[in-house]
């Protein structure tokens, strides 16, 4: 058993819009990217180039297909990492201490020297978040970038996790949801954002902003006045024209 | 316990080298970080006017690119038979040897026996001086089978496109419709752009009959019959017409709404009114007077005749306001009600005139009037391949540019806008140029815009100049010729036999090419005699691809961060509306292996041969490589490949004198060059006096070019009248009605030709193929990062279908269309066309291919649509088997396809079907796993 600390200074995550997120997973192979080479034991892939490649992704996308009541069916792209618990099972479960909770932003993170590779942690994880790499034999999971974001060799605004830098849309978003006044805790309390499975009681600390509403019918009258024909024959319309383009 | 301490503030790497992505065509800036001189990590570059720093996962990727073990080692010569991929290394000397040995009496005798085609070049205004340096008519890249009805359509009709051609206003923009978008051009921007309309609260439209990627987060899905997104956009401008929703003031300003069709029957019929000058002529509504367009002061009138010849305006008005586009009248067609038609429709004019806004900038347009505003109409469109793969695409391209100006939307605030150098008029392209001399260059550039019958590549007998039949009365506006008829016309020997087919990055044997495996069957063909049909076949490529395999000699070519390249504007460019930008690639890592840059290979083989523009005038070698013709060669004097950094001191933008020092500064710059457009000259460029005076001054123009838009297009209906029976220039009989039909000089609509060919109860499904937003064509599936989220493609099929035909998972599936029949893997999805099934583009594999092991899931259930899709129609009674292209420009029409599906037995192999042998991998096979760390 490891212990979680009481609190955090800082509950540094992740909110991550899906109404913007287009499935491009830019996120995804970014972080395969800067995770490989940088925090602990690179992301090794099986089989790379044969019949069933596997390898270790801190960050997947999945899509779901969601079918309305009304209208037509929906796709709903949803990215996918640790989300920094506050009650994080993973750790509580860890038998070595190799799984902690950071005292200073809340980022959980595995000590690979300590980690057995049990794999525990990922069974304790109810989002599945956790990979165990293969040739490593250590748990890999998010490190929220811990090497970026308070990296001094970076430019200052580059000091966010590498998904974030590298998404495309501006889907991700990065900061302190311990703050209620940060920009992402502001557009959480804006945009409705939302825990992921809320009964597991794990407190997650990324948000996810639910997409908005789609294909809902027009507000305004479609005909009048927008579609009103001027005229009901050509001789009409030539007339409307002359009077139109006097007005000019 | 306490927490470790861990370093939270590491090395990132040694170096951060600058330069120009190529995982796709997007061309983002990059930041290659090195560490002990090998490449460890890349992201996007911020100051890049491309990306801003986003990158996507392909270009994230690029690590497993650079490093693939499909990349080729040296030089090959085929040892073995056609097709089955054995060779033997040679070195460069001999490679060249037989490159010359074979090229040497083509340029000598007979320049047009060398087809030459170019794939997915990024280095086109190379590549076609080499080839016009050889003198053959045979060159082109891969516009015909990609989008050349989108370039060509809003060229002709208004002076630019989308993409490279020009850009939503993201910024302003409050309305954005979407058709027929998936990964197509352009990659990051249109992310990016979605995400600014996202966060703005302003609407997306996605028209596509697949809700996937941007129509995915649309807030508003349309999910259209393929096809008939022409009769679509038609019925909103039939609504728009007669609600006199239209910006009556733009039309008569800058279009040619207000000129006069010749209504006399003669040789001029259709063609607009000009004065003796010959400048078209409008009717001034001030004076009554009938004067050229462009008199200072003039107010077309819109509504006037003049001897008896109404306005393009009217015939308009009169064309489109007929029931045929009713929305009651096209529903059933497009699969759209009605009532939705009439609600986009009224939501474009209301967001077009209600939501319209000024900004307080002034400018003056090309007639000397100054105007204090400028006025916005926040409404925005981008379209690509869904619309412009069917042979109803280039009319379906005209008719979305006509909804866009009747709005008054391009480049105006909230609107389109263009890139530079775009706008430019079709008189400022130039035409198409097929004089052939032997032992001697051709007499101009290959691929241009033809104004009517006169500039047809036809020799004098009639019969097709290129090999490609482009700019034939088959397909005369043919902008960038038809690479996918280039092997089964040579295989045909139709128009003429070549001798030798020289090809660069397309992967012609597979998915790049209609009727895969009869293209197949054409470069292995012998003659009587033994002899290969298309006798000998040089191909370039830096990995081992499908092709690899059917070529004789292999020029091994390197991998994107180890080579130059300009990205120039001379080319395909990367400026955005606010700015003209070019940009390099640099050796940013040596090749590890015996292989030279393509264009580099090109400057040493040009020399060998001779050839004008490649030897100086003693005969030695003119350009050492590819970054000595980037710096010196000059286009036009004191115009060159870059805008940067010009002139002996490198002060100079836009022109001047090359400076040796270019490369350099351009690395030094981030790997690119921006020159901004001045504040006032950022909108109406076609008619702004100030962006034409800058276009000149950095030598986009070398003299101001404005010009009106042209609703009503001249080019197409000279076509008409020689199919009339007008001029000297004559179609043959059986093209006529054709060219009567389709060259309509105002957009129309007509179904796509397969729905005429074959029996469509019988096949009754649409079948599409989408580029997924992590792969790029055939390349992402060697890159081992890549692959594990893309490796599987099955057929979507969606609910109406999978039920019919009690589908459940893991089921099987027979695909049928008039030319054949695969058996390939189902997967259920629900946001579908319900007529609609689709897969991922370029997944399917052949054995042996990239590196792969034969039994990775791309080459054992992974399977190509093109074996469905045949280059011809079927025969239909006329005794003739028509292009499956479009009529106008002749772009490969992917998307007609139309096929029947029935539930099917899993194979005994458990593979799809057809499953073609295995090709011998000339680089053996990727290495088991991967523990990818560079630094330690």
């Amino acid at each position: 058993m490891t212990t979680l600390p009481q609190t955090t200074g800082k509950k540094l995550g992740l909110v991550i819009d899906l109404d913007t997120c287009v499935g491009c997973h830019a996120c995804v192979v970014s972080c395969k990217g800067w995770n490989t080479e940088n925090y602990g034991a690179p992301l090794s892939d099986q089989d790379a180039y044969g019949s069933d490649p596997t390898g270790t992704f801190l960050n997947r996308v999945h899509s779901f297909e969601v079918q309305p009541e009304t209208g037509p069916a929906q796709l709903i792209h949803f990215p996918k990492s640790c989300l920094h618990c506050e009650d994080a099972p993973c750790v509580t479960v860890c038998p070595t201490g190799a799984s902690y909770k950071r005292q200073e932003d809340g980022i959980v993170l595995v000590n690979e020297d300590a980690c057995i590779g049990c794999g525990l942690c990922a069974w304790a994880c109810p989002y599945g978040a956790r990979e165990m790499d293969a040739a490593a034999g250590v748990m890999k999971k998010c490190t929220l970038c811990v090497d970026r974001i308070y990296n001094e060799n970076l430019p200052e605004d580059d000091r966010v996790p590498s998904c974030v830098r590298t998404c495309p849309a501006g889907a991700r978003h990065f900061g302190d949801l311990g703050d209620e006044n940060s920009d992402v805790s502001k557009l959480v309390a804006e945009r409705g954002g939302m825990d992921l499975m809320p009964e597991q009681g794990t407190k997650p600390v990324n948000k996810y902003l639910p997409p908005r509403p789609k294909d809902v019918e027009p507000e305004f009258d479609i005909l009048a006045p927008y579609l009103e024909p001027v005229a009901t024959d050509q001789k009409g319309f030539l007339g409307w024209l002359d009077k139109a383009l006097e007005k000019i | 316990m306490g927490q470790p301490k861990i370093d939270l503030s590491p090395k990132v790497s040694d170096e951060v080298r600058k330069t120009t992505c190529y995982m796709c065509a997007c061309r983002c800036g990059i930041n290659v970080h090195m560490k002990e001189g090998k490449v460890a990590y890349i992201e996007g570059n911020k100051d890049h006017p491309v990306n801003k720093g986003v990158l996507c996962a392909k270009g994230s990727a690029g690590i497993m690119q650079v490093n693939a073990p499909s990349r080729l080692q040296k030089p090959l010569k085929r040892v073995g038979e056609r097709g089955k991929g054995e060779f033997e290394e040679i070195s460069w000397e001999e490679a060249y040897d037989l490159a010359v040995e074979w090229l040497e009496p083509v340029h000598k005798k007979n320049p047009e026996k060398l087809a030459f085609f170019t794939g997915r070049d990024q280095s086109q205004s190379f590549t076609s001086f080499w080839a016009q340096g050889f003198g053959t008519p045979n060159y082109a890249a891969h516009g015909g089978f990609c989008s050349v009805n989108m370039a060509a359509g809003g060229i002709y009709t208004m002076g630019g496109a989308f993409w490279e051609f020009g850009q939503p206003d993201w910024d302003r923009t409050k309305l954005f419709m979407l058709f027929g978008v998936a990964e197509d051009h352009d990659s990051n921007p249109i992310k990016m752009g979605l995400g600014k309309l996202k966060e703005r609260g302003a609407k997306v439209i996605g028209v596509n009959p697949i809700r996937s990627g941007y129509n995915a987060i649309a807030d508003e899905w349309v999910g259209i019959t393929p096809g008939t997104d022409g009769l679509f956009i038609l019925s909103m401008v039939h609504l728009l017409f007669k609600a006199g929703k239209l910006d009556l003031n733009y039309l008569a300003q800058f279009t040619n709404a207000p000129a006069f069709i010749d209504e006399k029957d003669g040789p001029n019929k259709g063609l607009l009114l000009r004065d003796k000058d010959g400048k078209i002529i409008v009717k001034d509504r001030a004076t009554g007077k009938a004067v050229a367009f462009d008199k200072k002061g003039v107010k077309p009138d819109l509504g006037a005749t003049y001897k008896g010849a109404r306005t393009v305006f009217q015939q308009m008005a009169e064309k489109y306001m007929s029931d045929e586009y009713a929305p009651e009248n096209v529903a059933a067609a497009t699969g759209i009600p009605a009532e939705r038609i009439r609600a986009m429709a009224a939501d474009l004019a209301r967001v077009a005139f209600d939501e319209a806004f000024e900004l307080d900038k002034e400018w003056t347009d090309f007639r000397g009037e100054k105007h204090t505003k400028m006025v916005g109409r926040p409404v925005s469109f981008h379209s690509m391949r869904g619309v412009s793969a069917h042979s109803n695409g280039f009319q379906t391209c005209r008719a979305l540019h006509i909804l866009q100006i009747i709005l008054g939307t391009v480049e105006v605030p909230g609107g389109f806008r263009f890139k530079p150098p775009y706008p430019k008029p079709i008189t400022a392209h130039p035409k198409p140029h097929y004089k052939v001399t032997p032992g001697a260059a051709l007499d101009g550039p290959h691929l241009g815009y033809v104004h009517g019958p006169d500039d047809l590549c036809l020799k004098p007998d009639g019969s097709a100049a290129r090999i490609d039949k482009a700019y034939t009365w088959e397909n005369p506006m043919s902008a960038h010729g038809l690479m996918h008829m280039v092997i089964s016309n040579a295989h045909a020997k139709d128009p003429y036999d070549i001798d030798v087919l020289f090809m660069y990055m397309a992967n012609m044997s597979w998915n790049s090419s209609m009727n895969t495996g009869g293209v197949m069957k054409m470069l292995t063909d012998k003659d009587e005699n033994g002899d290969y049909v298309i006798p000998k076949i040089i191909y370039s490529d830096a990995y081992s691809s499908e092709m690899v395999a059917f070529a004789d000699l292999i020029l091994p070519d390197t991998t994107y961060l180890e080579r130059h390249d300009c990205i120039s504007l001379l080319d395909r460019p990367i400026c955005e509306a606010e700015g003209a930008n070019d940009s390099i690639r640099w050796p940013v890592i040596e090749p590890d292996r015996d292989v030279k840059g393509f264009q580099s290979a090109l400057c040493d083989l040009g020399a060998r041969l001779g050839l004008k523009g490649f030897v100086n005038e003693d005969g030695s070698q003119k350009y050492k490589d590819y970054a000595d013709y980037i710096t010196n060669h000059e286009r036009r004097p004191g115009v060159g490949p870059l805008i940067g950094f010009r002139g002996e001191d490198g002060k100079s933008e836009g022109r001047g004198a090359p400076n040796p020092n270019q490369l350099q500064q351009y690395i030094d710059n981030g790997g690119f060059y921006e020159i901004h457009v001045p504040d006032g000259a950022d909108f109406y460029k076609p008619w702004n006096a100030d962006y034409q005076d800058w276009a000149v001054k950095i030598g986009i123009y070398d003299a101001p070019q404005p010009y009106l838009f042209e609703l009503y297009s001249e080019p197409m209906r000279r076509f008409q009248l020689a199919a009339e029976g007008h001029g000297d220039r004559q179609p043959p009989d059986h093209l006529r009605g054709r060219i009567g039909e389709t060259m309509d000089p105002l957009p129309i609509w007509y179904a796509p030709f397969e729905d005429s060919r074959v029996d469509i109860e019988e096949f009754n499904v649409h079948a599409l193929t989408q580029r997924p937003m992590a792969m790029y064509h055939s390349w992402g599936t060697q890159n081992a990062w890549l692959r594990q989220i893309h490796g599987r493609n099955p057929l979507f099929v969606p609910t109406k279908i999978w039920e019919a035909n009690g589908f459940e998972d893991g089921d099987w599936a027979s695909v049928t269309s008039a030319h054949g029949t695969i058996i390939v893997p189902v997967a259920h999805m629900a946001a579908l066309n319900e007529n609609t099934v689709w897969t991922w583009n370029a997944i399917g594999k052949r054995k042996g291919a990239w590196a792969l092991k034969e039994d990775a899931p791309e080459a054992t259930k992974g399977f190509l649509l093109n074996h469905l899709i045949h280059e011809l129609l079927p025969e239909n009674g006329d005794g003739m088997r028509w292009a499956n292209s479009d009529p106008v420009t002749g772009q490969a029409a992917w998307f007609d396809l139309r096929v029947k599906i029935a539930k099917a037995d899993a194979p005994a192999d458990a593979m799809s079907h057809p499953n073609i042998e295995a090709q011998k991998s000339p680089v053996g096979v990727g290495p088991q796993d991967l523990e990818w760390k560079v630094g330690q």
